[in-house]
């Protein structure tokens, strides 16, 4: 139903296939300061990967690395690989362009287009990415089914977006991501700015939606890394280091019975 | 209610003074203007507003602003049309495109056209501009012709002192006033919605269009309508650059313009009487349109989602 | 710090990572740049030399920029596609557009100063036009009452203009009374009004009314163009005092007055210096409202408040409407004048805010 110029993001490989992130040795910089050392992390396809950790250990860093934006900071840098089903996605034939309609990315603070309204919102990614379709209400529809929010606001699909609800504006911007038919969808704390009922229509959306997309999640919110995640990463940092992981493992070993006594102090709430 | 010490009352009151001085100077400027102008306006009636000679006393009894009129909103909507789409392009430029280090550079200089009197832009277009654009004049009548504006109203045209020459410099002096208004506001587009275009695989212009044009819509109209203003009151560099035709026409690249102010400044020396009043009279219609465009501007830019924290 | 990894025996030499900053631009792009602007110059050439009638180097250049825009979209749209065709695109247009706009401050300022500094000499500092006559070489130029005039005209507007500027500019942001809505407006208001109108008002109520073409009827008119700008630019520069200055001032018990005047306004000196600057800036090159007030004179008035007086655009102006060309050639060296000395104050504007940021 939506078409890409498929041919030139072939350097990617199948737009449609379920898809595995793997990152290796990787580095970043905010000029010469050293924030993220050393990452090697696997996420598996059609799982939900949660990245937990005190704050400031570079686990946004981190998942702005995973498409791209990283490098929209002016002197920021990286070292390492990021492989998408086997591909450098940072590779000299790829474009980043491509890599974010990818690889989407939902923000802690949700950010809809204030002045369009909840359809055009929902279909502007395929706008910016020069995706076309035959049936736009359909994808409208189908957007916001997944992201749980098409009963609340089919009959009101021409306000403007700014106007929602803080949850709405969230699970819009869930939509929007949709729209583009993205591999993996990463996001950055999508509930700490939301209520509680928000936050659990949105992780049950998260479930809904790992058959068909990878997701990779930060939280700082342990219940809702132990109530959805699949395997959990967790990240700290030392004064004076670079951030890094501490322990990766499935997340009911991590927590309940986690390898490292760091990782137990902080699952059990003893810092962070 | 805060009791103040007599010093201070003073000083508020002082302060208060110097505040409503502004308004009292408008007010003056407006009151003189109107009381000095109404003999000329009685002594022609309606005709004043609708009559395009300019004929006063002691050489004839006929005057009127329509052709004035007409020729300053010619050559101040041929400004704009040249200047908002080259203050957008840069504006854009210094906020979204240029290294990081090129943008203050080139900011100061685009406010160094500011800085340059109208009289320097006026006595440089007269001997460097006009003579050259009467080739590209005459190549726009010959095949473009067809446009009303373009259309030769005479056998042998005349080409140089038009409004489109006109045009062209005021454009100049229009351009760092508008940019300096839209580079304000695109400077506060909101971060987030900047990465959100740029998530969904946005490119740098895609997110332009999606998120920094709507944004930034307000200031794009304030800053054109502050350009507007600059453009309906500029005297000298017009005055130097064409040649008087008291005549309504719509060909823009013949010889032949004059607005308002240009008008003012020529024939105030020769002017008395009935004929001076008349001068008086159109420098208040002159006044009364800058008033309401400029603060229409401010309005806009005011009220706009991107405007409430420029500086204009 | 991965825990899963078993710990070797043996060190391994630790790499230091090799930094990648991705960057969009790759050397392929830069071949389909050059091919674009290569084969749009061979069109525009081909064109203008062999089909259409046109000559002169802008239309050449705009040509040749037009053709290259769009056989650089054609080319780009081709290999990547319409979206990243309009992105680059766009970003050239911008470009150009943008970095096109200094040719024209380029060419201004070559021509006024290879028409002005050629006839410019010592002399002119020193002599008036009185002692200019039709006989006289064109390198003979007397600028002297003009600069004096000019002196004189813009000095007294600050006096008027900065003290009046800076106290409403405490109006608006230290005292905010009621008014501080309106009274903004009416600075805003007042910025716009057109030069030529100033100098007709101070025309009706000071020279008509019998006290004739002054010196100080002209710094009058250039106070009112001068008012808005020092007003704005202060309130700005208050602005930025932090208010934690003032409530350390006022909570020791000083008055309001004594806050301002003590604390504030020296805090905010360089900024106020800063707006003085600019609004001389502003008002130094006004020629308009000059014609109707200090009327012109080719002769030295020392005195301001009597008697018709030059100014280096006011000369210049005249100069340049004479029908000889030695007297239009003239009026060239005092444009020159006259725009050294803005180019001097804008650079000085620039340097005073620098300092402002340190």
């Amino acid at each position: 139903m939506v078409r890409t110029e498929d041919r030139l993001d072939a350097a990617l490989g199948d737009a449609h296939a379920p898809a595995t992130l793997d990152a290796e040795d990787v580095h970043a910089w905010f000029g010469d300061h050293h924030v993220l050392g050393d990452i090697t992390l696997s996420m598996p396809a059609n799982s939900i990967t949660s990245l937990i950790g005190p704050s400031g250990c570079g686990k946004s860093t981190f998942l702005r690395i995973l498409n791209r934006m990283h490098e929209l900071v002016p002197d920021a840098s990286l070292a390492g690989s990021i492989a998408l089903n086997g591909i450098d996605i940072y590779g000299p034939n790829v474009r980043a362009t491509d890599v974010r309609r990818r690889i989407g990315m939902v923000f802690q603070k949700p950010n809809p287009f204030p002045a369009m309204t909840v359809a055009g919102n929902v279909l502007s990614g395929l706008k910016l990415c020069g995706m076309k379709t035959d049936d736009p209400d359909a994808v409208v529809e189908r957007c916001l089914h997944r992201a749980g929010l098409w009963n609340e606001l089919k009959n009101r699909l021409d306000r403007p977006g700014g106007a929602l609800s803080g949850g709405q504006q969230q699970r819009l911007c869930i939509a929007r991501s949709l729209a583009v038919e993205p591999q993996v969808l990463l996001m950055d704390e999508p509930c700490s700015a939301l209520d509680p009922t928000s936050t659990r229509r949105i992780e049950d959306t998260m479930r809904e939606l790992v058959d068909t997309v990878t997701i990779v999640i930060v939280t700082h919110n342990m219940q809702q890394a132990q109530r959805i995640s699949d395997r959990c990463a967790f990240f700290n940092v030392d004064e004076g280091q670079p951030g890094g992981i501490v322990e990766i493992d499935t997340t009911e070993r991590i927590f309940t019975d986690p390898s490292d006594p760091r990782t137990a102090d902080y699952v059990h709430g003893r810092f962070g | 209610m805060v009791v103040r010490t007599r010093p201070d009352r003073i000083f508020r009151r002082l302060a208060a003074s110097a505040g409503a001085l502004t308004l009292v100077i408008l007010f003056l400027i407006g009151l003189f203007l109107c009381v000095k102008g109404l003999p000329a306006i009685k002594d022609q009636g309606w005709a004043f507003f609708t009559t395009q000679v300019w004929n006063p006393p002691p050489r004839g009894n006929e005057f009127g602003i329509a052709a004035l009129m007409w020729w300053t909103i010619v050559v101040a909507l041929i400004a704009l049309v040249i200047a908002v789409p080259i203050s957008i392009a840069a504006a854009l430029f210094v906020t979204e495109f240029a290294p990081r280090r090129m943008r203050r550079p080139l900011t100061s200089l685009i406010d160094l056209l500011a800085a340059v009197p109208s009289l320097i832009y006026g006595m440089w277009g007269a001997a460097y501009l006009r003579p050259r654009m009467v080739g590209l004049s005459a190549w726009l009548g010959k095949y473009l012709g067809f446009l009303p504006i373009f259309k030769p109203t005479t056998a042998f045209p005349i080409y140089g002192p038009s409004a489109f020459v006109a045009g062209v410099v005021v454009s100049l002096m229009v351009v760092p006033i508008v940019t300096s208004v839209v580079r304000e506001v695109f400077s506060q587009v909101p971060p987030g919605e900047k990465e959100g275009a740029f998530a969904l695989g946005g490119t740098r212009w895609g997110m332009v269009r999606a998120v920094v044009l709507p944004f930034g819509r307000g200031g794009i109209v304030g800053g054109s309508m502050l350009g507007l203003g600059r453009a309906l009151g500029e005297t000298i560099a017009i005055l130097l650059i064409v040649s008087p035709l008291f005549q309504i026409r719509l060909n823009i690249i013949e010889a032949g313009a004059i607005p308002v102010a240009p008008l003012i400044a020529n024939n105030f020396g020769e002017s008395s009487g009935i004929a001076l009043s008349a001068l008086l009279a159109a420098g208040f219609v002159l006044f009364v349109v800058t008033l309401l465009v400029n603060v229409g501007a401010s309005t806009v830019i005011a009220r706009s989602r991107s405007g409430s924290g420029v500086e204009i | 710090m991965r825990t899963d990894a078993p710990k070797l025996a043996v060190v391994v030499e630790h790499r230091s990572p090799v930094k990648i900053r991705p960057s969009s631009f790759h050397p392929r792009d830069a071949a389909v740049v050059g091919g674009a602007a290569a084969a749009s110059l061979a069109l525009t050439w081909l064109l203008y030399s062999q089909i259409l009638p046109f000559h002169g180097l802008p239309g050449f250049l705009l040509m040749w920029a037009a053709f290259d825009f769009l056989i650089y979209y054609v080319a780009v749209r081709e290999t990547q596609g319409r979206v990243v065709a309009r992105d680059r695109t766009m970003a050239a247009i911008i470009t150009v557009v943008s970095i096109a706009i200094v040719i024209p401050l380029v060419l201004i300022l070559g021509y006024v100063t290879l028409k002005g500094l050629r006839f410019l000499r010592l002399a002119f500092f020193t002599t008036t036009m009185a002692s200019v006559g039709p006989e006289s070489p064109t390198t003979q130029t007397g600028g002297l009452g003009a600069i004096v005039g000019t002196l004189e005209q813009v000095a007294i507007a600050m006096v008027i203009s900065v003290p009046l500027g800076v106290l409403t500019a405490i109006y608006l942001n230290e005292v905010k009374g009621r008014l501080v809505r309106p009274t903004r407006i009416f600075v805003d208001a007042m910025s716009g009004v057109p030069s030529i109108v100033a100098g007709l008002f101070i025309y009706t109520v000071i020279v008509a009314n019998g006290h004739g073409f002054s010196g100080f009827a002209a710094a009058l008119a250039l106070s009112i163009l001068m008012l808005p700008t020092v007003t704005r630019t202060c309130e700005v520069v208050l602005r930025l005092v932090p208010d934690g200055l003032r409530e350390a001032s006022l909570a020791m018990g000083a008055p309001e007055w004594r806050t301002t005047w003590g604390v504030i306004l020296p805090t905010a000196r360089t900024g106020i210096i800063t707006a003085m600057i600019l609004g001389v800036a502003r008002v130094v090159g006004e020629t308009a409202p000059l014609i109707m007030t200090a009327f012109g004179s080719a002769t030295l008035n020392l005195n301001p408040f009597s008697g018709p007086q030059a100014a280096l655009s006011l000369s210049s102006f005249q100069l340049f409407g004479s029908s000889q060309t030695a007297d239009v050639q003239r009026a060239w060296v005092f444009a020159f004048v006259l725009l050294s000395i803005v180019l001097i104050l804008f650079v000085a504007a620039r340097l005073q805010g620098e300092r402002r940021r340190r």
